[in-house]
C-alpha cells in the first residue's frame, strides 16, 4: 500500500526532536511538509509585525533546511478546516501528523480535522512534543484538576518519571527514502510569504532583535549552555541592567514556536549540570523556567475560559475598572513613570522583555496602579511579545494581577523604586526613551520631581516634551490594597494569606452575631471570621463525599452573582487545600 | 442540600405536573419508604389529600431561604403565594449590598433596577446592615446617593460606601452627597457601624451624625475624606463615648484626640487605624506627642494601632523617633533602612511588619534587632528588599514557632557562605515546624 503522508507544522517549527515529523517519515513513500496560513486573517488578528515576522522567518528556516534535504515547505494559503480536504484528494494523502497542541483552541480544531481525515480516510498520527510532561498525566494524578499552586504541581512533577528523551534531527537518508516531486512553479504557490503579502509596511522597520528560526535557536542554545558552563554556576542570576536586554542566549520566543524542543534543552541543561557537579541529580529549580510554562499549559488545558475573568472557575471575580484612555497610555508607554514606559518601548519595538520587567508593568497596569483587567494586558502582550503563548500569557497575566494561583497582594512593584534598584544607572531609560537621556540618575525614574533648571538643561519639559506622571502612585495603592482586600475578605474562606487582611477589625460585631435568628442577615455582609473559618471546615468534609454541598453553603455568601461565584468559591478552597501547611518530615 | 440536584427538581416539577411532584415529596420523606405499589398508591392519597408545598410552616421556610441566594429566592417567590410571602418576609431583608455598576466602567453584574425599587417601596423599613459597592462611574455614585436619599423610614444599624475601582463618590457635588448622607444619619439614629472610606463627608455632616447616634456609634472608618478636619473629628471622639474602631489619614490624628479618646467616659478603643499618604514630594509630617500615646495605650491597653505609610523616603523624619504603640506596620513605598533601624528600636508592640520595597542593602541587622525587641511579631511580609539567607535564618530561629506568618519573595534572599536558597527552605522550615517556602514570581 502506498503511504503519502503530510505533516502538518504549526509550533514544533524544526526538524530536530520532531516526533510527529518521524511518524509521517516512517516507511512512507511521499512526504510532503505543511504550514497553512490565512494571509487575511493575518491583517485583521490581534498580533504586531514582529511576532509575524518571527513566524515567516522560522518558516523561510525551515524551507531552506528542507531544501538541504531535497525537500521543500509548502506554505498553504487558507484556513485548515478549508484547506485539507483538496489537499487530501490533490495528494492522495494517507497519513496526516501533527504535533499535539493542549491549548483548548486548538485541541478543539484538532479535533474536528481529525474527524474529517477519517472521512477522507486518511489516517492521522498525533505526538507530543510542544510539552515536557503529557499534561493530560498531570491532571489525572492531581485528581482530575489541573494543580493551582506551583509547589503543587512540583510535586506531582517530583512523582514523574524524567521527560522522554529527544529524537535525532531528520536525515538525508529519511527524507531520500519518500522524496516527494517538487513542481517547477512550487514558489508560486506555496512559498513562505513576505510581510507586505500579509499586509504590513515594512517601510522603516527596524531590523528584528530577535531572529527567528530553529538554526537560530540551536545557536542559541549552544551559546547559552556555553555560558552556564562558564559560569559554573546555575544560581539565579542578580538581575541588573544587562539582564533587561535582550541576550543573544535568550531562549523563550524560540521554545514558544517550537524552534527549539524543550526536551532539547531539558537533556542538556540536565547533561551539563551532571557532569559540572559530578554527577549529582539536579534540582527542579534547575529546570524552572520550563516548569513555569508547563505548569500553565497544565492549568489552562481543559479550561476553555482561561484567557477572561468571567467564566473562568479558577479566576477570582475583580471589580476592574473600564478605562481606555489609560490603557491606552500604558500601552503607548505614556505614562509619565519612565521605568514602565521603557520597558513597553522595548517590548514594542523589540517583542521581548525581561520577566521582572514583564512583572513591572504588569503590576502597574492591574492592582498596582491603574486597576484595568488584566485581559485587557494579556492582549497587548499578545500582540507584541513573540513568546506569548496562549496558556502561558494568560496564566502570568492571571498570576501577576493576583486572580488566580493563590498569591500575595501585600506588594506592589513600585514604578520608581524597582526600576531604580534594578538599573540604578538609569541607562536602561536612556537606552529606550532618549528624550530622558541628560536626566540626572538622581531624577530619571522620577523626571516630575527634578526642579525646573534640572528640566531645562536636560532639554526635557515634563509635561511639556515627556508626559506628567498619569497617577499619584501613593494614592493609588493604597486605594488598590483597599481594593484587593475588599475582594479577598469576600472569599469567605479564605484564610489570611494576605498579612493586610488578617488585621483583626471589630467591623464583624457590629453587625449581627450568628445567633440563631440573624442568620438570615449574615448571609448577605461579610461573614465574621470565626463563622467563615468553622464554615470552611465544613466545606471541606463535604466536599470529599458530596461535591456538590459545597455550592449550597457557599451561595449563602455570594448573594446576587450568580453561580460564577460558586465556583470561584470552591476553586480557592481547592488552593487552600493545595497550600495547606504540612508538618514538617525533617529526616 | 444539593442545590443543582434542587435546580432540576423544581425544574422538571413545573412540567410533569402535580402527581409526580408528588412523589418526589414522598421521596424527600425516607422513614415512610416502602414497596413500589404501595408508593404509587400513597402519591395518589397524598395529592388527594392536598399536600402542598405551601404548607410548610413559614419558620421552615425562611430558614431554607436563608440559606438561597438572592435570585434563588426570586424564583422561589414565583411558585405560589405562600412562598411569595416568605420572600417578603422582614427577616430576609435586614441586610443588603446594593451594587452599582454601569456597563461602561465595569465588568460585574449590578443589582436590578425594578428590584432597587421594589426594595425601597417594601423593605426600607426592613434594613439594618446596607453596603453599596459602586464603580469607577460618577453615575453610580450618583444612583448610591438616590437610593440613600430615600431611605427615609428606615433605621440602619451598619451603612457602608464602598467604592470598588475608583473613588467616585469624590466625583459628586459634596452638597449632594452631605445630603443624601445626613438623611442616613436623621433618620436612623442608632447606626453602629459606618464606612464612608474616600467620600466627601465633612465636619457639618459628622456634626449631625454624633447629634443623632452618639449612643450607638462603634465604629467609624473615614481614611481619606479631604474635607473632613481634625476639629471634626474631635467632635466625634468628644460625644461618641461607644467608639471601638476608628480609620482615618494621619492629617486628622492629634494628640487632643488620643486625649479624647483616652477619655475616662469613652470605652476601649479596639482599633485605630492611620493612613500615612504623601499628597505632594517632601511634604513635612507632625509630630504625636509620646505622652499621648501613653495615655492611650494606658486607657486601652490593647487597642491595635495599624499604620499603613505610602511615602518617600526623606518623608519619614518625624516618625518612629520615640517610642510608639504600633500592631500592625505596612510600609507600601520604599523605606530606608535607618527607620526600619528606629521599628526595632521603638515599636515594642508591634504584631505585623510589611515592607513593601527598601534600597539595595540587605536588612540583616535590623530584622535580627526587630525579631529581639519586637517580642509579639508573629507576621512579616517582604517584597523587593534584601536579606542575606544566614540573617533570615537568624531572624526566624529568633522568632520561632511564634512567626504564624512569613511571607517572602524569593529574589529577597540572598544566598551567602552557610545558605543557598534550596536549603534555607528546609533550614526556615525546621525552626517553624512547618513546611515553609519562599513566595515566587513566575519566570515567563
Amino acid at each position: 500500500m502506498v503511504v503519502n503522508s503530510v505533516h502538518w507544522f504549526r509550533k514544533g517549527l524544526r526538524l530536530h526532536d520532531n516526533p510527529a515529523l518521524q511518524e509521517a517519515l516512517n516507511s512512507a513513500d511521499t512526504v510532503r511538509c505543511v504550514y497553512i496560513l490565512d494571509p487575511w486573517f493575518a491583517g485583521s488578528a490581534n498580533v504586531g509585525i514582529n511576532r509575524w515576522r518571527f513566524l515567516l522567518e522560522s518558516l523561510e528556516d525551515l524551507d531552506s533546511s528542507l531544501r538541504k534535504l531535497d525537500s521543500r515547505l509548502f506554505v498553504v494559503r487558507g484556513q485548515p478546516a478549508n484547506v485539507f480536504p483538496s489537499l487530501f484528494k490533490e495528494w492522495n494523502v494517507t497519513r496526516l501528523t501533527f504535533e499535539y497542541d493542549s491549548e483548548p483552541y486548538g485541541k478543539e480544531r484538532d479535533g474536528a480535522i481529525i474527524k474529517m481525515a477519517q472521512e477522507f480516510g486518511v489516517e492521522t498520527i498525533v505526538r507530543n512534543s510542544h510539552t515536557l510532561y503529557n499534561l493530560d498525566r498531570i491532571v489525572e494524578m492531581n485528581n482530575g484538576s489541573p494543580p493551582l499552586t506551583f509547589k503543587r504541581f512540583q510535586a506531582l512533577v517530583n512523582r514523574l518519571e524524567l521527560p522522554m528523551k529527544p529524537l535525532p534531527t531528520i536525515t538525508q537518508e529519511q527524507m531520500g527514502s519518500c522524496r516527494t516531486k517538487i513542481a517547477d512553479n512550487h514558489d508560486e504557490h506555496y512559498s513562505v510569504p513576505s510581510l507586505e503579502e500579509l499586509g504590513f509596511k515594512t517601510q522603516g522597520l527596524d531590523p528584528a532583535v530577535w531572529k527567528g528560526g530553529e538554526s537560530e535557536a540551536l545557536e542559541r542554545l549552544n551559546k547559552h549552555l556555553d555560558r552556564k558552563a562558564w559560569v559554573a554556576s546555575f544560581e539565579r542570576a542578580r538581575i541588573n541592567m544587562c539582564s533587561l536586554i535582550a541576550s543573544p542566549t535568550g531562549l523563550s520566543p524560540y521554545l514558544r514556536f517550537g524552534c527549539l524542543s524543550c526536551r532539547v534543552f531539558y537533556y542538556n541543561l540536565r547533561e551539563l549540570y551532571m557532569k559540572l557537579r559530578k554527577n549529582c541529580s539536579p534540582p527542579l529549580s534547575l529546570f524552572g523556567q520550563l516548569l513555569w510554562r508547563e505548569f500553565f499549559y497544565a492549568a489552562g488545558t481543559n479550561n476553555p475560559n482561561f484567557d477572561r475573568m468571567e467564566g473562568n472557575p479558577i479566576c477570582v471575580q475583580i471589580p476592574w475598572d473600564h478605562n481606555p484612555e489609560a490603557l491606552a497610555k500604558w500601552a503607548e508607554g505614556s505614562t509619565g513613570f519612565p521605568w514602565i514606559d521603557a520597558i513597553m518601548t522595548q517590548l514594542r519595538q523589540e517583542g521581548w522583555i525581561h520577566h521582572l520587567a514583564r512583572h513591572a508593568v504588569a503590576c502597574f497596569l492591574t492592582r498596582g496602579d491603574l486597576w484595568i483587567s488584566w485581559e485587557s494586558g494579556m492582549r497587548v502582550f499578545e500582540e507584541l511579545l513573540l513568546d506569548a503563548d496562549w496558556s502561558v500569557n494568560a496564566g502570568s497575566w492571571m498570576w501577576l494581577s493576583c486572580s488566580a494561583f493563590f498569591q500575595q497582594f501585600f506588594h506592589c512593584y513600585c514604578p520608581v523604586g524597582f526600576g531604580r534598584r534594578t538599573d540604578p544607572s538609569g541607562d536602561y531609560i536612556r537606552r529606550y526613551i532618549p528624550k530622558l537621556k541628560d536626566y540626572p540618575n538622581r531624577y530619571i525614574y522620577e523626571p516630575w520631581r527634578a526642579p525646573e533648571s534640572v528640566q531645562k538643561a536636560a532639554n526635557c519639559i515634563v509635561g511639556v516634551d515627556y508626559p506628567k506622571p498619569m497617577i499619584n502612585h501613593a494614592e493609588g495603592s493604597r486605594l488598590n490594597i483597599e481594593r484587593m482586600k475588599q475582594v479577598y475578605q469576600q472569599l469567605s474562606h479564605y484564610r489570611g494569606l494576605s498579612l493586610l487582611a488578617s488585621v483583626p477589625t471589630i467591623q464583624e460585631e457590629a453587625e449581627p452575631p450568628p445567633t440563631d435568628d440573624s442568620q438570615a442577615s449574615s448571609s448577605t455582609c461579610e461573614s465574621p471570621p470565626h463563622t467563615s473559618s468553622a464554615q470552611s471546615n465544613t466545606l471541606k468534609r463535604g466536599r470529599s463525599s458530596e461535591p456538590q454541598s459545597t455550592q449550597m453553603c457557599t451561595h449563602t455568601k455570594h448573594q446576587h452573582t450568580s453561580t460564577a461565584k460558586g465556583d470561584q468559591v470552591q476553586q480557592q478552597e481547592q488552593w487552600e487545600e493545595q497550600s495547606e501547611h504540612q508538618p514538617v518530615d525533617l529526616q | 442540600m444539593k442545590r443543582v440536584k434542587g435546580d432540576e427538581d423544581a425544574c422538571s416539577s413545573s412540567s410533569e405536573g402535580p402527581t409526580e411532584s408528588c412523589k418526589k415529596v414522598r421521596k424527600l420523606q425516607p422513614s415512610k419508604e416502602k414497596h413500589q405499589e404501595e408508593e404509587e398508591e400513597t402519591d395518589v392519597d397524598l395529592c388527594e389529600f392536598g399536600f402542598d408545598w405551601a404548607l410548610l410552616p413559614q419558620e421552615i421556610l425562611l430558614n431554607i431561604f436563608q440559606f438561597l441566594p438572592l435570585l434563588d429566592r426570586a424564583y422561589a417567590s414565583q411558585v405560589c403565594r405562600g412562598w411569595n410571602q416568605a420572600f417578603h418576609m422582614p427577616e430576609l431583608w435586614r441586610c443588603f449590598e446594593f451594587e452599582l455598576n454601569q456597563p461602561a466602567s465595569s465588568y460585574l453584574k449590578a443589582t436590578h433596577p425594578d428590584l432597587i425599587k421594589q426594595i425601597i417601596k417594601r423593605h426600607s423599613n426592613h434594613l439594618q446592615y446596607v453596603s453599596f459597592k459602586v464603580d469607577s462611574s460618577t453615575e453610580s455614585a450618583e444612583a448610591a446617593c438616590d437610593i440613600l436619599s430615600q431611605l427615609v423610614n428606615c433605621s440602619l444599624k451598619t451603612l457602608g460606601l464602598i467604592s470598588t475601582a475608583r473613588p467616585s463618590f469624590m466625583e459628586l457635588p459634596k452638597s449632594h452627597f452631605i445630603s443624601a448622607l445626613t438623611v442616613v444619619f436623621v433618620n436612623s439614629k442608632s447606626l453602629s457601624s459606618l464606612k464612608i472610606d474616600d467620600t466627601p463627608v465633612d465636619d457639618p455632616s459628622l456634626k449631625v451624625l454624633v447629634a443623632n447616634n452618639s449612643d450607638t456609634l462603634r465604629m467609624l472608618k473615614m481614611s481619606s475624606c479631604p474635607h473632613v478636619s481634625p476639629a471634626g473629628i474631635l467632635c466625634v471622639a468628644d460625644q461618641c463615648h461607644g467608639l471601638r474602631e476608628l480609620a482615618l489619614n494621619y492629617h486628622l490624628l492629634s494628640d487632643e484626640l488620643l486625649l479624647a479618646l483616652s477619655s475616662e467616659k469613652h470605652v476601649h478603643l479596639e482599633h485605630l487605624r492611620i493612613d500615612v499618604v504623601s499628597e505632594n514630594p517632601g511634604q513635612h509630617f507632625h509630630t504625636i506627642r509620646k505622652s499621648s500615646w501613653d495615655a492611650m495605650l494606658r486607657h486601652s491597653p490593647k487597642f491595635n494601632l495599624v499604620m499603613y505609610f505610602f511615602l518617600y523616603e526623606d518623608e519619614f523624619g518625624p516618625f518612629f523617633r520615640e517610642e510608639v504603640p504600633i500592631t500592625h506596620l505596612y510600609f507600601g513605598r520604599s523605606v530606608s533602612k535607618d527607620v526600619l533601624g528606629r521599628v526595632g528600636l521603638h515599636c515594642p508592640r508591634l504584631v505585623e511588619l510589611v515592607v513593601c520595597a527598601n534600597g539595595l542593602r540587605p536588612l540583616d541587622e535590623e530584622l535580627i534587632r526587630i525579631a529581639k525587641r519586637c517580642t509579639q511579631l508573629s507576621a512579616i511580609g517582604l517584597g523587593e528588599c534584601e536579606v542575606s539567607c544566614s540573617a533570615f535564618v537568624e531572624f526566624v530561629k529568633m522568632c520561632g514557632r511564634r512567626l504564624s506568618q512569613l511571607s517572602i519573595m524569593e529574589e529577597v534572599l540572598i544566598p551567602d557562605h552557610k545558605y543557598n536558597l534550596d536549603e534555607i527552605h528546609w533550614e526556615v522550615s525546621k525552626h517553624l515546624g512547618r513546611v515553609w517556602f519562599p513566595d515566587m514570581m513566575p519566570t515567563w
